[in-house]
């Protein structure tokens, strides 16, 4: 049960800690040739790999990472990985989100270099792993110009939501018990950095993911609901609809509430942009329905 | 010899209305010196509600004692002293649960003013013409959220007691709790399956909770089969080791296709911890018929449980299918159980704290246990989930998490009692 918590975007994320395992005493860390034969048993390292134009270097990635969809996606799993399923694709670089089953010594012992990028704390820590790829697989220039793509995108949705004096508030659910996500989390930053208030803050002293009691959530009203649970739980702006007692929700009213795709919302890689660009997109219909 | 020194209190003997001094064979009582055959007594046992007068028991007694015979002394067993639940604990047992009831329907995370509660279940009711003060909000929150959730918590808990209490009579073990033969285990698995296999949108609908009871009832049905194919029908403890033996098996398996599905393991994770932050009327509607015929089968069984308590030979001398008796009461357990667990997910220790604590504390007979714990549990849960969604409000506790934290000293303490009892 316990690996449960280590459920990515469950995990409290790190630091930006970045931290680069090189196998041995650091025998091959000057070692000048870029790595060729890449795994990923990360869904977002998968994305910013491929997004800094490394994608022709990687062998294989694990069964979780959907996207880009032309990703060598095999039967490896990130949860419980195994040195040797993992050694079958003569890797000489395995990127990893964190260090499961003592993955990391494991594949010491092979002499595979291991590449730990785990969850992001904030943007800048999205921006720094990606520089990071860029500059282990040899991409610096594409790395950079990416996060500058990133960057610019982002400062233009922050700037065109409009901020009204009393700020909109938002519930983002995890799953259909009403898990949810504080300000304290990367995706919490995201509603933060649109000026959004996420009713999930009361509950913050319990944990960065509380279980909101619906009673809550239909007394706080919100105006905007947005569902990370679409894929995983079957959530649907009708299934929220039809939940007894919410009829009363300005945002079931409204019908502002925001489908995501699961990975969206929990992958902190380029994608997202996308993310921000349909909550930023409600909170702009919001408004000038308002007006 | 220690005097006879019981306080006595005057008593109508049931058969044959003669009025007699009893100390409710309490040590001293005049009836330990009455010498039963244990038969006698078991037959006693099932007919009577309360002691015999001196001459209608010594009409029954032994005349003088044979070597062959088994020895019983006529010290009625509770059971027979018992007249099921005494008038003042079920009066207390009702005022519990309405008292649960009432509170459960007035706290919350939002407050909303117990009066303006009241007014507007009176607005309900159509020739009153009392006008509802609360908002559409406010409304919404008491009738379509909290009261649900408080009806389903009193189901589920009187359910899971009462199971609790049956499987402890069946059985005559007394750890055993309504996941004894794989309720726990199968329905896990049952779920666990729908979450990792089914669409996710035919899983919003009524598939979790069906595929939960399937699996709950096929675990106990393949425990009972095996259980019964080493001859542990009338053993009971072989059937609780084929229970042990199947909820491993299906463990395993869930394990297995957990770990093949790790994207799955927040939600399995959050079924298997259980709770009633989803519940609704629907839920209610649902499991109210399976929980309403499980609990009367086993209400009506109560007195043979006081039977099967004795023993299996003596319950099968007095003419008890000990077999078919056991199966029955398992059946219903187990049906019961199995809806609780599917709209509920797996809640802990109501089954084994609310009969322990009615033993502890009003009677050891279950004509007393199997009615007092169906609304003792209702009331005991409905309070657990007041906590869960008040101490850390607006979060929630999981529900598992309060019933344990209250569970665990509280065993502790029946542990300590017993082994004074037994000393």
């Amino acid at each position: 049960m316990k690996t449960v918590s280590f459920r990515r975007r469950y995990l409290l994320p790190l630091a930006a800690l970045v931290v680069l395992t090189v196998s041995g005493a650091g025998a091959h860390a000057a070692s000048s040739h870029f790595p060729t034969r890449i795994v990923s048993l990360s869904p977002t390292a998968t994305e910013d790999l491929f997004a800094v134009g490394a994608g022709k270097q990687v062998v294989a990635v694990d069964s979780y990472s959907t996207y880009p969809a032309n990703a060598p996606r095999t039967k490896l799993s990130a949860y419980s990985p195994n040195a040797e399923a993992i050694a079958k694709y003569r890797p000489d670089l395995v990127v990893i989100a964190s260090d499961m089953n003592h993955i990391v010594a494991q594949l010491g012992k092979l002499h595979i270099r291991v590449l730990i990028q785990p969850a992001a704390a904030n943007l800048n820590g999205v921006y720094a792993e990606i520089e990071q790829t860029g500059k282990v697989t040899g991409h610096v220039a594409g790395a950079k110009q990416v996060v500058t793509t990133m960057r610019r995108k982002v400062a233009a949705l922050v700037r065109s939501v409009p901020r009204p004096t009393e700020p909109l508030s938002v519930y983002h659910e995890l799953d259909q018990t009403y898990y949810s996500a504080t300000s304290h989390t990367f995706i919490g930053q995201m509603y933060s950095l649109l000026g959004l208030r996420n009713i999930a803050d009361k509950a913050s002293s319990t944990s960065d993911y509380p279980q909101l009691s619906p009673e809550y959530i239909v007394a706080t009203n919100p105006d905007l609901i947005v569902l990370a649970d679409t894929v995983c739980c079957g959530q649907t702006r009708a299934t929220v609809s039809a939940r007894p007692g919410w009829g009363t929700i300005k945002a079931v009213k409204t019908g502002e509430i925001v489908a995501v795709n699961d990975s969206i919302a929990s992958e902190w890689g380029p994608r997202i942009v996308l993310f921000l660009k349909a909550v930023a997109s409600a909170v702009k219909t919001l408004e000038n329905q308002s007006k | 010899m220690i005097e006879a020194t019981a306080e006595r209190r005057s008593k109508q003997c049931w058969r044959c209305g003669r009025t007699f001094g009893c100390a409710d064979g309490e040590p001293g009582c005049w009836c330990e010196s009455v010498l039963l055959c244990r038969e006698t007594l078991a037959e006693l046992r099932t007919v009577a509600d309360d002691c015999l007068c001196p001459a209608c028991l010594g009409a029954l007694a032994e005349p003088e004692p044979s070597e062959r015979r088994r020895w019983a002394k006529a010290v009625p067993h509770v059971a027979v002293r018992a007249r099921g639940v005494p008038f003042p604990w079920g009066l207390a047992a009702l005022a519990f649960l309405i008292c649960a009831l009432l509170v459960g329907l007035a706290m919350g995370p939002i407050s909303i003013g117990a009066g303006a509660i009241a007014e507007s279940a009176l607005s309900h009711l159509p020739w009153l013409h009392v006008h509802s003060p609360l908002g559409a909000t406010d409304q919404a929150i008491v009738w379509q959220l909290r009261a649900p959730r408080v009806v389903l918590a009193a189901l589920v808990g009187g359910m899971l007691a009462i199971a609790g209490s049956a499987y402890q009579g069946v059985f005559r073990n007394p750890l055993a709790d309504p996941y004894l033969l794989g309720v726990a285990a199968g329905a896990g698995l049952g779920a666990t399956l729908a979450i990792a296999y089914a669409s996710a949108a035919s899983r919003s609908g009524e598939l979790l909770p069906l595929a939960a009871f399937a699996g709950a009832t096929v675990a106990v049905a393949a425990a009972y089969v095996l259980g019964r194919s080493v001859g542990g029908v009338r053993n009971a403890g072989t059937l609780i080791l084929a229970g042990v033996t199947v909820a491993a098996f299906l463990t395993a398996v869930q394990t297995f296709v957990q770990q093949q599905r790790s994207d799955t393991l927040l939600e399995v994770y959050s079924w298997l911890l259980g709770g009633f932050a989803s519940a609704s009327w629907h839920n209610v509607v649902i499991v109210a018929p399976y929980i309403a015929l499980s609990s009367l089968v086993i209400l009506l069984h109560r007195r043979v449980l006081d039977v099967l308590s004795l023993g299996d030979d003596e319950a099968a001398s007095l003419g008890i299918n000990v077999r078919r008796t056991r199966l029955i009461i398992v059946v219903a357990a187990t049906i019961g159980t199995a809806a609780a667990v599917a709209v509920s997910g797996l809640i802990g220790f109501v089954g084994i704290i609310v009969p322990h604590t009615i033993r502890l504390l009003v009677s050891t007979s279950y004509r007393a246990i199997v009615p007092l714990a169906l609304v003792l549990g209702g009331g005991f849960l409905v309070l657990a989930d007041v906590i869960a969604r008040t101490v850390m409000s607006p979060a929630e506790l999981p529900i598992g998490v309060v019933t344990a934290f209250f569970g665990a000293p509280f065993f502790a303490v029946v542990l300590r009692t017993t082994r004074r009892l037994g000393a």
